[in-house]
């Protein structure tokens, strides 16, 4: 049977949902990037002296470094002069200390996002920290967290409150010249999320984090560093949208992990940037650098990511399995449609004994969307008994997207076992007619067998977030039938 | 109910179905049978709106419709329902899901309210008893592993769930074994009733012990190039087709 490519096409054109604009009054740095408008956004959010020398720091290095090319992304040349490093709400310029102190633009603009923040408060169960543009502007059920002495706070909040944590930890994951978008991220990173839980303590809500790029030309570098002490255990849920624009914007983020003995983090992500429409105009290129250290023994990190947004999408998030017995994870669907591309994976890097890691990667392309998954098992001479399982399956509606699998294998231990399972396979007519000669929907009928594809990887989000992927992903499918 | 005129398809240029006429009526049922390559899937695929073949000439009518200008979940909705020769498989996806969100689509177009997961379930096991089927094959995904018989079978229980008006089965009995068979024909002679219209597609004599048909046809060469009573059927095992394109030959 002849596979139609058109009807697919069809099913699978969509529309952004989050493309609207919020009409603010702003504090924003005339564009461009030099030692002065390092030390102004420093200033702004008057750091202590430490940050402003790592910054600097950071800069001056980041003027030696070029732009990495190995990925399998192709874009015009980003003008780094040409972007604003800070944005902010001007209503919001100290720091609203309660939700009524909002401005209610920006509340309205949560809403059109689905985040209710008022309900959000009463509804027991997630915390939320929405960063919007540069600067964190509501924090709710910081009372509650803090009774059980846990921190989650704007990142600019933590550099004053707890100096100490945030020199102890900051870069000692991801450090200032991890990578060329790592490293200006650390120049110039605005604001972020901070969270601590101490020894022994589960926190007892998921923690949330929205971000939204609002300002024009406006690059967003947040920074979220997450310790879990000793025996401690944290799930944490950053779900992200930004409206359209005909521009490209940068968004070079970095998330960085620790757990300590025994303790666990469990990192989920709904990434839904612009993705630019469907002729590959503008869309948002999202560099971000997320890395998880396993630092003490018995201790679990797993990063969940599912990726439907972005016209560029470069993400890595790796687990460094240092104690022994430790154990990292990665689950991921990331879905290109029209002329997104994505390059995207996991590096497991086993350094203590008896680790273990685990990978599956589910990737969909569609329209003449690209799809790349890239990732490296390395197992150092120490690692005795290290085990990785990587499972990468692509699935391809149409037959002008690419999907393409890159695993990188070191290991230095012979006694370390790795394995690697990959397939390719394409929604067929065969599929679609057998569903619509049942009576279902086109639409639904791709959004199903979509979600079947994805069943492993939404399993391991919270029950709510995984509810929320699927009806994203049919979102992201979705258009006429013609 | 369901009436074919004239019908030509083609695929890919290469003509399939060469001018087939076809009437079936509320309650009756009707047997197709003919050689390999004879175009009787192709005939029952397209009813049921498969897309890749084109309608070269003549016209299909169900209820007073247009049904080669309806999608096929339209089709479906207004009762169409066609047990695949090869179900497909579709991972991930639960058969009780799949069919549930079946059912409920149907459900809406007819008016009625959707049903929850509760009243699915008594519904669909009920009819998987009848069967004789797993009720564990309900939370696999659909077709993922089946059997060929699991695959034949889910099929039918689909077809009884759904409560078609035009069911046509796809060589449903091949790969059967011969208890599955008889559980098979029950629930096809069930289902029969003066409102609704059955179409077989078999090479088996067999399957028309068990449900006997009002008229047989017999395709050959994208033309029916007999049709009779039952006893067409008998007369077909005992000679086989070369026995009919001699008639027709000489006719
Ligand atoms: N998509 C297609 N492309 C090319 N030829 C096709 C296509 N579909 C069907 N045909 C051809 O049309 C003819 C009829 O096929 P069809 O499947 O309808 O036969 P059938 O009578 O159901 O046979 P069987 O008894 O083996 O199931 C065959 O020659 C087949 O190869
Ligand atoms: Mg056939």
């Amino acid at each position: 049977m002849p596979t139609s490519t058109k009807q697919l096409d069809e099913l699978i054109g969509r529309e952004y949902r989050h493309g609207f604009v919020t009409t603010l009054e702003t504090d924003t740095v005339p564009r461009g990037l030099n030692e002065e408008v390092i030390r102004m956004i420093s200033a702004r959010k008057h750091e202590p002296e430490f940050m402003l020398d790592w910054r600097l720091k950071a800069y001056r290095y980041w003027l030696t470094k070029a732009e990495p090319e190995w990925a399998n992304i192709h874009h015009p040349p980003i003008d780094y002069q040409n972007i604003s490093y800070y944005s902010a709400p001007k209503s919001g310029k100290d720091g609203p200390r309660s939700l009524s102190e909002l401005d209610p633009e920006l509340l309205r603009t949560y809403e059109k996002l689905g985040i209710p923040l008022k309900e959000q408060e009463m509804l027991a169960g997630v915390a939320v920290d929405a960063v919007f543009d540069s600067v964190s502007v509501a924090t709710t059920f910081k009372a509650k967290l803090a009774e059980l002495g846990i921190i989650f706070c704007p990142f600019s909040e933590a550099v004053q409150k707890h100096p100490e944590l945030v020199q102890q930890y900051l870069g000692s994951v991801v450090p200032y010249t991890d990578n060329f978008f790592a490293t200006l991220n650390s120049a110039v990173f605005s604001d972020g999320s901070f969270c601590y839980i101490p020894p022994g303590v589960r926190c007892p809500m998921e923690l949330s984090t929205y971000f939204r790029i609002n300002e024009k030309n406006t690059g967003q570098f947040e920074r979220t560093l997450i310790v879990a002490d000793k025996g401690a255990y944290v799930s944490y849920l950053e779900g992200c949208t930004a409206p359209m624009r005909d521009e490209n914007q940068l968004h070079a983020a970095v998330v960085e992990l620790i757990a300590l003995e025994g303790a666990q983090i469990k990192y989920a992500t709904v990434q839904n940037w612009y993705p630019g429409d469907k002729e590959g105009r503008g869309g948002i290129y999202n560099f971000v650098t997320k890395r998880g250290e396993c630092r003490g023994d018995n201790s679990h990190i797993s990063w969940t990511q599912v990726e439907t947004g972005s016209a560029i999408t470069w993400k890595y998030p790796s687990v460094v399995l240092r104690g022994d017995n430790s154990v990292g994870e990665f689950y991921s669907v990331a879905l290109t449609n029209h002329y997104q591309q994505a390059d995207t994976g996991t590096k497991m890097t086993h350094i203590g004994r008896n680790t273990r890691s685990t990978v599956l990667s589910k990737g969909i392309s569609a329209g003449r969307g690209q799809n790349t998954y890239r990732g490296l098992i390395k197992v150092l001479p120490g690692a005795e008994d290290a085990r990785n399982y990587t499972q990468c399956d692509s699935l391809l509606l149409g037959d002008r997207c690419g999907a393409h699998t890159v695993p990188y294998i070191e290991v230095k231990n012979p006694s370390a076992k790795v394995e690697h399972e990959a397939s390719t396979s394409r929604i067929g007519e065969d599929q679609l007619f057998y569903c619509t000669q049942r009576g279902i929907a086109p639409e639904e009928a791709v959004s199903m067998i979509v979600s079947g594809f994805c069943k492993a990887v939404f399993q391991n989000l919270p029950m709510e977030f995984a509810v929320e992927a699927q009806k994203l992903l049919g979102v992201s499918l979705e258009g006429s039938t013609g | 109910m369901l009436s074919v005129k004239n019908l030509h398809v083609a695929v890919e240029g290469k003509e399939i179905l060469r001018g087939i006429d076809l009437d079936v009526r509320p309650g009756e049922v009707h047997a197709i049978m003919g050689p390999n390559g004879s175009g009787k899937s192709t005939l029952a695929q397209l009813l049921a709106g498969r897309e890749g073949y084109q309608v070269t000439a003549g016209s299909v009518r169900y209820l007073d419709m247009d049904m080669l200008a309806m999608p096929p979940e339209e089709r479906a909705r207004a009762g169409v329902f066609l047990a695949f020769q090869y179900p497909v498989e579709i991972p991930g996806v639960s058969n009780a899901l799949f069919l549930k969100t079946a059912l409920n689509s149907i459900r809406k177009q007819r008016g009625l309210p959707e049903l929850d997961a509760m009243d699915f379930l008594t519904l669909v096991r009920d009819k998987m008893k009848l069967l004789g089927m797993d009720e564990k094959l309900l939370q696999r995904a659909v077709n993922e592993g089946f059997s060929g018989g699991e695959k034949k079978r889910n099929e039918i229980l689909q077809m009884a769930v759904l409560e078609p008006s035009l069911a046509m089965l796809d060589e449903t009995d091949s790969g059967l074994d011969i208890d599955a068979l008889k559980l098979v024909a029950d629930g096809v002679n069930r289902m029969r009733n003066a409102e609704r219209a059955i179409v077989l597609v078999t090479h088996y004599q067999r399957l028309l012990e068990f449900i006997v048909p009002d008229v047989v046809h017999v395709l050959s060469q994208g033309r029916i190039v007999k049709s009779g009573g039952a006893e067409l059927a008998v007369e077909l095992e005992q000679y086989g087709y070369g026995w009919l394109e001699n008639e027709v030959q000489v006719s």
